[in-house]
């Protein structure tokens, strides 16, 4: 394993410097860092076309100048990695320092959204072949494959940004919109849940009346601008998480596991105020973690007071209950923090913004407001990023299901008499999950470079926006800084994706010989 | 070809009934009939097929042409790009100018009739029609396409063809090759080339994009041609002494050709996409050259007031790439033996009926 391992990092090493060679002397020969400088008719120009010369080393000639570059880049192995100096006189590693975590958030946030609706819905999709249901969302992928993503931001800047500011300087929901919410939802659960014409039609009306209500309730109480959970609301959505989790996990009938789940979302609620407590005077990221920690304990420890036997399942259905109704207390928290954040002065009512990762204006000490801030700024763009990438989930989710549920072992498992719940569950959706989650973390690669243009439309600063500032201004390093470190990223993902399924599939490690 | 009517054979002694019907249907045909009828049952993929060639049709015979240098074909539309009518004031909703005169409600509905008017799309801020506008652009784009799609698709089908079938190190030195190049995010590649080449016309650029948009599919077929060169029918042909250049071209690319076809209308669908997100980040066509991406970057910003400047381009690039990625869809399920028709409850019973006949016959 361990030569395995030394040989494939090796190979990603030589295809890191093949690939950054082709790029650099690619950039070199298209762009002339000279070219202005030429065209000007200041008297010193033939100085500092020299200066430029001897500083950025163009008089030798690309191919040998990658060696130059790659010298700086290797020292990243004694601690000293050096990308060279940009045009504006900026460290290229500096700039870069400030770039990753913007484009890594967007990255990861739309890749985790659009991942877990995608794989849900693809999942349904395969178990629901040739309904109505997959007929439409098939259609819904295409559609959102075809989408360029410029376009796409400006429709949700113009109708997600504006339009909602505006609509929130006077929140009253028209009726209209209502009555749409429950048409759009009806048909969502009913196509989802499906059955006989009687129970298609049942589901219908009960999601019908339950959405457009609850819009109705919303819009007309003002929560809107004011929105909270509170304690009440919080112990019964546990209360349908705990039912929902052991349901699919290890089933209704699991007495035990009930139980624990049940016990969980309850203690969730009963830490509501010592927590809101703690997220009031001591906020930190720290000790949001300690709390996370503190929660999983005990929830290991009540599953494991209700469970003699068959231990594992229930420990893990009860961990999974516990860390969901936990987000309720922070979305709760969040919530909480909607209307002060609102009413700050650089944010005035207009809470969705179309540009930029970070209201500088802001400045807010606050934990949750500067945390919300944040959560603001993603919502545009990792929504557009979101419905781009949701379609390629959900196909391959769909593929995969489709695939998996036509396997032998499926149909043994159906033979030996196991509920359907357990079939699909158990044996189908894990097997399904190994190639998503290969998928998934190539995305991540994939996506760090295909962040550019969202980056460029919603002006965040990460590393799309780098790497077409190095290309408008001809800065090769600042180019090359951020190709080396997205390149890097995708390979290492790619690598562990490799490393995943040789763990998983033995055959590939000794078959190959790559 | 072998492949697929074997294949067939062996899944009818294991299913019956819903296997019976489909087997019935495809008695007696050769493998493109089979591949036609399957696709021409597609609804959405003979329906885009349809779209595809209109828009085609549409732009290209608005426009004036010239063919050769000297020839010129004149189009339907009155207006080219380069013409410059007044821009038309008043009339328009919100104070704005230049607004679509496209009317698709009839007059006893409470509309002026169906009719286009003098612009249907409306015009730009100085009054160039942007009917004309969008044609131009749709055949930018749509030219981009095909020749980044044709060129990409055939060094992809070469390389990925020589290097499955010849394996060893011309494999070795080819797939190192095209891992090189497709650790490059194809957008940055694009960006940089369309930096320097992109005021030297569409088509240049489209050549150098397409110079490093084959690697995806050079991959794929050659996983196609490791499988199908290991099988029977090419060591039969080897036997028979055919030569290199025959098994591949006559054995073992035609049974590839489904896998190829599928990932070809895809590329063409990125392949527009790609066109027109270079042209709106500013890397793609560059004025006074017109694309469908430059179009939706130059006039963005008057959405608010003019938003038929940034609806009509999107709607022609969604329409097209939308097309191609369900003829994609079409042909795969036409390709793929396994893919079956949804059997419809009347076919079912009647092959029941049909089937308990013959039993009580026997």
């Amino acid at each position: 394993m361990v030569a395995y391992i030394f040989r494939r990092l090796g190979v990603l090493g030589v295809i890191l410097m093949g690939s950054s060679f082709i790029l650099y002397n690619l950039a070199a020969i298209s762009a002339d860092p000279l070219a202005d400088l030429k065209l000007s008719t200041d008297p010193d120009r033939d100085a500092r076309i020299l200066a430029l010369t001897r500083e950025l080393q163009l008089d030798v000639p690309p191919p040998l100048r990658y060696f130059l570059w790659l010298r700086g880049v290797l020292g990243v192995f004694v601690g000293q990695p050096n990308f060279g100096t940009g045009r504006d006189g900026l460290a290229v590693i500096d700039s870069l320092a400030l770039a990753i975590p913007v484009t890594l958030r967007l990255v990861a946030a739309a890749t985790f959204i659009a991942a877990v609706l995608g794989i849900m819905i693809g999942i349904v999709n395969g178990l629901r072949q040739y309904s109505r249901f997959d007929y439409s969302m098939t259609f819904i992928a295409f559609l959102l494959f075809s989408l360029p993503i410029f376009w796409v931001a400006v429709l949700l800047k113009e109708y997600l940004a504006i339009s909602f500011n505006n609509f929130l300087r006077e929140p009253t929901i028209p009726l209209n919109f209502i009555i749409g919410i429950g048409l759009v939802t009806g048909l969502f659960w009913a196509s989802v849940i499906g059955g006989s014409r009687k129970t298609f039609w049942t589901t219908y009306a009960v999601a019908f009346a339950a959405s457009s209500g609850l819009v109705a309730v919303l819009g007309k109480t003002g929560w809107i601008l004011n929105p909270s959970l509170g304690p009440i609301v919080i112990l019964v959505l546990s209360i349908g998480i705990a039912f929902g989790v052991t349901q699919l996990s290890v089933g209704l009938g699991n007495k035990k596991a009930l139980g624990a789940s049940l016990t969980m979302a309850g203690l969730s609620v009963v830490a509501f105020y010592p927590a809101n407590w703690i997220f009031d005077n001591y906020a930190s990221a720290l000790n949001i973690f300690l709390m996370a920690c503190v929660l999983i304990t005990t929830a290991v420890f009540v599953g494991l007071a209700f469970s003699k036997i068959d231990r594992a399942p229930i420990v893990r259905t009860t961990i999974i209950t516990a860390v969901l109704s936990a987000h309720l207390v922070i979305v709760d928290k969040f919530m909480q923090t909607w209307k002060p954040y609102m009413e700050s002065d650089a944010i005035n009512f207009r809470p969705v913004p179309t540009v930029g990762e970070r209201n500088d204006l802001l400045n807010s000490p606050d934990f949750w407001i500067s945390g919300l801030d944040v959560i603001t700024h993603l919502f545009l763009p990792t929504l557009a990023l979101t419905l781009i990438n949701f379609a390629g989930y959900t196909r391959y989710a769909r593929g995969t299901m489709l695939e998996v549920m036509n396997q032998d072992y499926i149909r043994t498992a159906r033979a030996k008499g196991i509920p359907e719940r357990t079939v699909i569950m158990r044996h189908a959706f894990r097997n399904t999950m190994i190639p998503m989650v290969a998928i998934m973390v190539a995305d991540v690669a994939g996506i760090i470079g295909g962040a550019f243009i969202t980056e460029s439309v919603f002006a965040w600063s990460g590393m799309g926006t780098l790497a077409l500032q190095g290309i408008r201004s001809q800065d090769l390093n600042l180019l090359m800084g951020t190709f080396f470190v997205t390149a890097t990223i995708a390979v290492l993902a790619n690598f562990v994706v490799d490393l995943l399924y040789s763990v998983a599939d033995p055959r590939i490690r000794s078959g190959s010989g790559a | 070809m072998a492949r697929k009517s074997k294949a067939s054979v062996e899944s009818t002694e294991v299913l019956s009934g819903e296997n019976a019907i489909q087997n019935k249907e495809i008695e007696g045909l050769s493998q493109g009939q089979i591949v036609r009828r399957r696709f021409f049952r597609h609804r959405a993929a003979v329906l885009s097929l349809f779209t595809v060639s209109s828009i085609v049709l549409l732009a290209f015979s608005a426009l004036d042409w010239r063919l050769f240098g000297t020839v010129n074909v004149p189009g339907w539309w009155k207006w080219t790009p380069e013409d410059l009518p007044e821009l038309r004031y008043g009339d328009c909703p919100n104070d704005t100018v230049g607004c679509p005169t496209i009317s698709l409600r009839p007059k006893f509905l409470g509309g002026q009739g169906i009719g286009l008017g003098s612009h249907p799309f409306g015009q730009d801020d100085i009054g160039r029609d942007y009917f004309s506008l969008v044609m131009k652009g749709t055949q930018r784009s749509l030219s981009v396409m095909v020749v980044i799609g044709s060129i990409a698709a055939t060094l992809g089908i070469v390389v990925g063809s020589i290097s499955g079938y010849y394996r060893g190190r011309i494999d070795a030195v080819l797939m190192r090759f095209v891992d090189f190049m497709i650790t490059i995010p194809v957008i940055i590649i694009g960006s940089v080339i369309g930096y320097r080449y992109g005021n030297l016309g569409a088509v240049f650029l489209a050549l150098l994009l397409s110079l490093f948009s084959w690697t995806g599919l050079s991959r794929l077929v050659r996983g196609e041609f490791l499988s199908l060169r290991e099988r029977e029918f090419v060591d039969a042909a080897r036997v028979a002494g055919a030569t290199n250049k025959r098994i591949i071209f006559k054995h073992i690319l035609p049974n590839a050709i489904g896998v190829i076809i599928v990932a070809v209308t895809l590329l063409f669908s990125s392949a527009i996409l790609l066109e027109t997100a270079l042209s709106y980040i500013g890397f793609g066509v560059v004025p006074p050259d017109v694309s469908l991406g430059l179009l939706i970057s130059q006039y963005q910003d008057s959405f608010t007031t003019r938003p038929w400047l940034f609806w009509y381009p999107g709607f022609f690039i969604i329409s097209i790439a939308l097309s191609m990625n369900f003829i994609g869809d079409g042909l795969r399920d036409a390709f793929d033996p396994r893919q079956r028709r949804r059997i419809s409850k009347k076919e079912r019973q009647e092959s029941a009926t049909a089937r308990k006949l013959a039993q009580a016959n026997d």
